[in-house]
């Protein structure tokens, strides 16, 4: 059977939430296959990632270089060129650095590529059965793919659960002396952050999340009323921002911010994969949206169909009488 | 010089010392003032044509009506007394004046007509008329110092205040009166000393002041001050007249050739260019005004006629809100580009694009084309063509805001600016309900009418304004009208989409609409959209006679066959709003408001703002989805005027209307203290229906209501 | 510069209504209308912008049939300068990485500085830029939000990661790019625009013009292959809350208060 790999991300020695989630992906592809993590970079924050992810894998091969103390897929593709063998399945998270990664790993590998996997049957064969999803998740699509020659899956962030029994204390091997000098037409200068807002929405545990359905900027104020009923925060889904309707610090999503909040009101937001990958911790999402057929009802706990336009005010006004605030 | 006047001598002499020099600035005055008119025409000759010269009985009668007629000055009442005196003076001095200039070389002149008792009439009609200008002139000057009307500022973004140069020009004629004045008292008061018949100077008039003052003067000085005061009355004549093509008081020469040749099809555009018919447009190289010169003639006769008096800006809802557009400063500071580009000396034009340097494309996106302006200025002067042309221009330069190409790309793909599908253009007639006791039909050739009900957009989809689709129908319906509609053959009327400069989108959609409709057969067509209305009826050519819903109820309210039930809440006052493009646009006040009066026991109120001074809502079709910068939403304004008007109830009869005007009373505050409703829904509501009907629908109202939301 | 850029014509997603045909195994596909991949649109203006800025010519390219001449035909009327469409009944059924072999073909044909795409279209693969930069060894960025020409040789761009942040890089020339939505404002091509490019000629291309291997490409060749589309049963999904405003707004106040939201 295929070896199956899991490129594991970090930041300042922690691995990214999907790592473990990769394994469980992984276990879902080939229930005996022993996973192993692959994670690259430098120095002490390394070595912490591979201690950290050793109980969700079999083995953790860890590939250390000053070249790769940034994220630089075209270096990080280099090196897992050398240590991977033929035929294998890589599973990536499907975000900024997968996005990066895969498809370049795939055509190297010379090995079938699928992104952005919701769910996946066990390996039949030389074949995978993979379930993804299209036109901003309107409909879901069931893709055969060809493995006999490997395969490089990007993995979409919360649609795997991690096992919690997970205690497998797999070995850490040092790959590091195996991949040669590395080399890239691609060189990383420096990160600027974004502009810090006067809001920080990943601080608040409740959210009151407006997207296109807030239909223009005076709007805004509707949801800012809630927000200030509920002593919340007010945040968006990315076409509010690209509408200049708020700035990007109160973006929700995988090009945005990703919050932790106890309660999620997801307002005139249709419910794109990349809003709900900023949305971690599993909140209590409600969802008010004008459609009934929008993908956001999947994922909330409570839907109303309703115009948020008219239905806010409203809840605005119960939330003050509950809690005993004026009118302004 | 003067020792020779000591004796007795005939007092047209007095002059004849000076006649050489009074004739060489004669003719400075008139070569310099003949030359700068032929610099100032140079642009208008490079310009781009405009065919203004047919009906010219309809042209004579507007010059009748607002040159000599000064129709619009009553709007404002202060400074429209002031200029009808002014204006009354100037066209009674002009003999006058002209009469004095000869004198200078030809002593004895007598103009024509004025000789004997004609002419002792007219002396005394002048004398008053200088004194009145003169006071005027005061009077003005005092008010620009002192009370300074708020629409004669400059904002900063504009530039400097333009008193001091109103100020100079003011103070100019005041001199002029009283060089003229001057001349005559002078000569009145020696000829009353010598005992010769004194010309009349009639009594309190300036000459008259002057004549009394001098009267004991001695005759050298009065000669002097006769030669002086004719001397200052030629420079000064001669130096406004040459001064005025460099401001705004050159609406003293333009002013009857701008009202002769103003546009007298109102409410129509402009085509993309004048002589090139809409099969030629494909070929022209570019669409629009881009440069300076893409303007027609009578634009540049617009911008040189343009006296600063701020009545339009005064009135445009945009300027109110605090959006970047002001037309006042749309005339000026193209003026200011001409009067620059095109010198007394020199090179010209230089073929700049003008949004981007002089304006900015969000000036001239700002506009709603309600035509306040317009409607305002007493020159005539036509801002809404030249707006829609500078669109024309950026569309050509694919410089149109984000915001806007989304709509403009749905109305290509599905007819309308929301992207639905064309299919579900008519289920606002389909639902079960509505269907029982209104059935509508679709008039797809398996079966005609005699009306069309145009249905347009935003009635269709929107799933508010749905509901004045209903009313309208039902009040057709009522009425016996056998009418149908289009349904998904029906595309939007494109009425905003050619007022923001998109003339190729519109054309497909105005000859779509118009072969759908002259295949359906109606001899009518009905609308309960005024801008479909304004489109129907000024875009659109070759397509049946178009009303609007409100002429229709006032008709059946007339004939009797609509009867309405009185008025339910007590407490309701009503105000209604008049619609931009029902109104000013298309002049029907009256059809709504008797609609109104007819319901027994409703309250209505007028607000301040009514008629053709009504206040935009904030615009329809794509305006809707324009984001501006702005202060403040027009709505909001309007809803307060209508709070201040004591009214709790606005009545609209325009869709985009009610979208704005619902919107505002959220964003004032004023939830649950006003409301706003369509003519055609309170029509509809108010109907007195016979049994069976009526119970049908008041069930279909409050299914309405609860679809609506409540 | 001569830049190129990879475009596709997709249902537009904002003029559509995505529904399962009767069959259940397709989306209704009658009534769509089609437009150019909104990233791609991107992409096409900011190759326009860099051209403007350093001079160069810009070229769009798309794989498919006559239908969709229209896209490149757009572009063109946006001030591409030249279209082509790769045609060829062979490229039927092609995968992700069978385009992107197709298109390597066709750049090798030409002398591109810079290639671009959108970051993805409709199906969400975003693959074409990533695999075709591997094809030809050509350094790659995706998820770029800005580009800076530093010189002949090389940019500077800006990839969009987590939060908002920027990851600001160095990339040789030449490379490609897969450029994110919000860099730039597109600008407007109307139908104006569009009747005027409506005969301009666009070459085609197909498996002999590239020297393809016709193996390596079309449905044989593809390792990835969509079974069919489906809506999934709402299988966990929202507690749908179905009565009156009042009602729902009730409701929710409580279920809010349950979750500690109103404390």
């Amino acid at each position: 059977m295929a070896r199956i790999f899991a490129y594991i991300v970090h930041r300042s020695g922690v691995p990214d939430d999907s790592a473990a989630e990769l394994a469980a992906a992984a276990k879902k592809i080939d229930a005996t296959a022993q996973t192993t993590a692959i994670v690259t970079g430098q120095g002490p924050d390394l070595d912490n990632v591979c201690s950290a992810v050793r109980s969700s894998f079999a083995e953790v091969w860890k590939i250390a270089n000053d070249a790769l103390a940034h994220l630089n897929a075209e270096l990080i593709r280099k090196a897992l060129v050398k240590v991977l063998p033929p035929g294998s399945i890589v599973l990536v998270a499907h975000e900024h650095f997968g996005i990066d990664l895969a498809p370049g790993l795939s055509v190297k590998l010379n090995a079938a590529y699928v992104s952005d996997v919701l769910g996946t049957d066990a390996i039949e064969g030389n074949h995978l059965k993979i379930v993804r999803q299209e036109f901003g998740g309107q409909v879901s699509s069931h893709v055969r793919c060809d493995i006999s020659s490997g395969a490089v899956l990007t993995i979409r962030p919360g649609a795997f659960r991690p096992q919690q029994n997970a205690a497998l204390n797999g070995n850490i091997l040092d790959k590091s002396g195996e991949i040669g000098s590395l080399t890239a037409g691609r060189r990383y200068l420096q990160t600027i952050a974004a502009e810090a807002g006067d809001v920080d929405i990943t601080k608040h545990a409740i959210l009151v999340s407006i997207g296109r359905g807030i239909q223009e900027k005076d709007n805004v104020g509707i949801a800012q009323d809630l927000a200030d009923a509920l002593d919340a925060a007010v945040s968006c889904s990315r076409p509010v921002v690209d509408a200049k309707w708020l700035e990007k610090s109160r973006q929700v999503g995988s090009s945005g911010k990703t919050v932790k909040p106890k309660v999620y009101l997801a307002c005139g937001i249709s419910g794109s994969f990349q809003h709900l990958a900023g949305i971690k911790g599993n909140p209590f999402i409600v969802a008010i949206n004008k459609n009934p057929k929008a993908p956001i009802f999947q994922v909330a706990d409570v839907g109303i169909v309703d115009d948020i336009l008219e239905f806010l005010p409203e809840l605005t006004s119960k939330v003050r009488e509950v809690r005993g605030i004026p009118a302004k | 010089m003067w020792e020779s006047i000591e004796s007795v001598v005939p007092l047209s002499s007095w002059l004849t010392p000076g006649r050489t020099l009074f004739l060489f600035i004669h003719l400075l005055g008139v070569v310099c003032f003949a030359y700068i008119v032929a610099r100032r025409l140079v642009p208008l000759i490079r310009s781009q044509r405009d065919p203004r010269f047919d009906r010219p009985l309809a042209r004579a009668g507007k010059v009748l009506k607002f040159w000599l007629g000064q129709w619009k000055h009553p709007r404002y009442k202060v400074a429209g007394t002031l200029h009808i005196l002014i204006f009354a003076g100037f066209i009674l001095l002009a003999a006058r004046a002209f009469s004095v200039l000869i004198i200078g070389v030809s002593p004895n002149f007598v103009m024509p007509g004025f000789a004997g008792n004609s002419g002792r009439w007219y002396e005394a009609a002048t004398d008053y008329a200088a004194t009145v200008v003169f006071l005027c002139m005061i009077f003005a000057i005092v008010r620009r110092l002192v009370f300074k009307p708020a629409r004669y500022g400059v904002p900063a973004q504009f530039g400097k205040a333009h008193t001091a140069d109103a100020i100079f020009l003011l103070a100019l004629i005041a001199i002029l009166m009283v060089a003229d004045s001057l001349f005559e008292g002078a000569k009145a008061a020696a000829q009353a000393q010598q005992g010769q018949l004194a010309e009349l100077t009639t009594v309190l008039s300036l000459p008259w002041m002057f004549k009394t003052a001098l009267a004991n003067s001695s005759i050298p000085l009065l000669g002097t001050l006769y030669f002086s005061a004719y001397l200052l009355h030629e420079v000064t004549f001669y130096f406004l007249l040459c001064y005025r093509p460099f401001g705004i008081q050159f609406h003293v020469e333009t002013s009857l050739f701008n009202i002769y040749f103003s546009k007298l099809d109102k409410s129509t555009l402009k085509p993309v260019k004048w002589g090139v018919s809409d099969e030629q447009l494909g070929d022209l190289k570019s669409f629009g005004v881009k440069t300076f010169e893409d303007f027609t003639w009578k634009h540049i006769l617009d911008f040189y006629s343009c006296a600063d008096c701020g009545r339009c800006s005064d009135n445009c809802p945009a300027n109110a809100v605090g959006r970047p557009l002001s037309p006042r400063f749309i005339s000026i500071k193209a003026r200011d580009y001409a009067f620059r580009h095109y010198p007394m000396f020199g090179h010209t034009g230089n073929g700049q694009p003008l949004v981007g340097s002089i304006y900015s494309p969000d000036e001239i996106w700002s506009c709603t084309t309600c035509g306040a302006c317009e409607a305002e200025c007493p020159l005539l002067l036509e801002y809404i063509d030249k707006i829609v042309d500078m669109r024309r221009g950026m569309v050509d330069d694919g410089n149109v805001p984000q915001s806007l190409q989304k709509p403009l790309k749905a109305l290509e793909s599905r007819g309308n600016p929301y992207g639905k599908l064309e299919k579900k253009r008519a289920d606002w007639a389909s639902t079960k309900e509505f269907q029982k006791i209104c059935p509508v039909k679709t008039l797809d050739g398996k079966g005609g009418a005699e009306n069309l009900y145009f249905v347009d957009s935003i009635t269709s989809y929107d799933d508010r304004m749905q509901s004045i689709g209903r009313a309208t129908a039902r009040i057709l319906d009522h009425v016996g009208e056998d009418f149908g509609i289009l349904g998904a053959a029906e595309k939007d009327s494109g009425h905003e989409v050619r007022r923001f400069g998109e003339e190729t989108l519109f054309t497909a959609l105005r000859d779509h609409n118009a072969d759908a409709i002259r295949s359906c057969g109606a001899k009518r067509i009905v609308t309960a959209d005024p801008h479909a209305y304004n489109a129907l009826k000024h875009d659109y050519k070759d397509v049946p006679p178009v009303e609007h819903i409100s002429q229709v109820i006032a008709r059946g309210v007339k004939s009797g066959k609509i009867q309405f039930n009185p008025a339910e809440n007590r407490d309701s006052v009503y105000t209604y709003h008049d619609p931009c493009y029902l109104g000013r646009h298309n002049g029907i006040y009256d059809d709504p408001r008797a609609v109104l009066d007819a319901i027994p026991g409703l309250k209505r109120v007028e607000m301040k703002r009514s008629r053709d001074r009504s206040f935009c809502c904030g615009g329809g079709g794509l305006m809707l989805f324009y984001e501006p910068k702005e202060d403040q939403r027009m709505g909001v304004k309007r809803v307060q005027m209508a709070a201040e008007a004591g009214a709790n109830v606005i009545v609209t009869a325009c869709p985009f209307c009610m979208v704005n005007i619902e919107d505002a009373i959220k964003v004032a505050g004023l939830e649950g203290k006003m409301t706003a409703i369509d003519l055609a829904e309170l029509a509809d509501k108010q109907i007195a229906r016979e049994g069976a009907v009526a119970e049908a629908a008041s069930v279909a109202e409050a299914q309405q209501e609860s679809v609506a939301g409540g | 510069m001569e830049i190129l850029v990879c475009v596709r014509r997709v249902p537009d997603t904002s003029e559509n209504e995505i529904t399962l045909n009767g069959a259940g195994n397709d989306i209704e596909r009658d009534e769509l209308v089609y437009s150019i991949n909104e990233p791609d649109n991107y992409a096409v203006e900011e190759a326009l912008q860099v051209a403007a800025r350093v001079g160069g010519k810009v070229t769009v390219v798309t794989v498919g049939g006559e239908e969709d001449e229209e896209i490149l035909r757009r572009e063109m009327a946006m001030g591409a300068n030249e279209g082509a469409l790769i045609t060829d009944a062979a490229f039927e059924g092609s995968d992700g990485r069978g385009i992107a072999s197709i298109l390597k073909a066709f750049v090798q044909k030409g002398n591109y500085d810079l290639v671009l795409t959108g970051v993805q279209a409709e199906d969400g693969g975003a693959q074409v830029g990533g695999m075709l930069a591997a094809m030809l060894d050509y350094p790659f960025a995706s998820l770029v939000n800005s580009i800076e020409v530093l010189d002949g040789k090389k940019l500077k761009i800006s990839r969009e990661i987590e939060g908002g942040n920027k990851e600001i890089s160095e990339i040789d020339l030449p490379c490609v790019l897969s450029i994110q939505t919000g860099i730039n404002e597109p600008r407007y091509v109307g139908m104006r625009g569009i009747r005027a490019v409506a005969s301009v000629p666009i070459s085609n291309y197909g498996v002999a013009e590239l020297s393809l291997d016709a193996g390596a490409v079309g449905a044989a060749a593809a390792k990835v292959k969509r079974l069919d589309y489906f809506v999934p049963a709402l299988s966990k999904g929202a507690e749908m809350l179905a009565g009156s405003r009042e009602e729902n707004v009730e409701r929710l106040a409580e279920l809010l208060a349950a979750k500690g939201g109103l404390k």
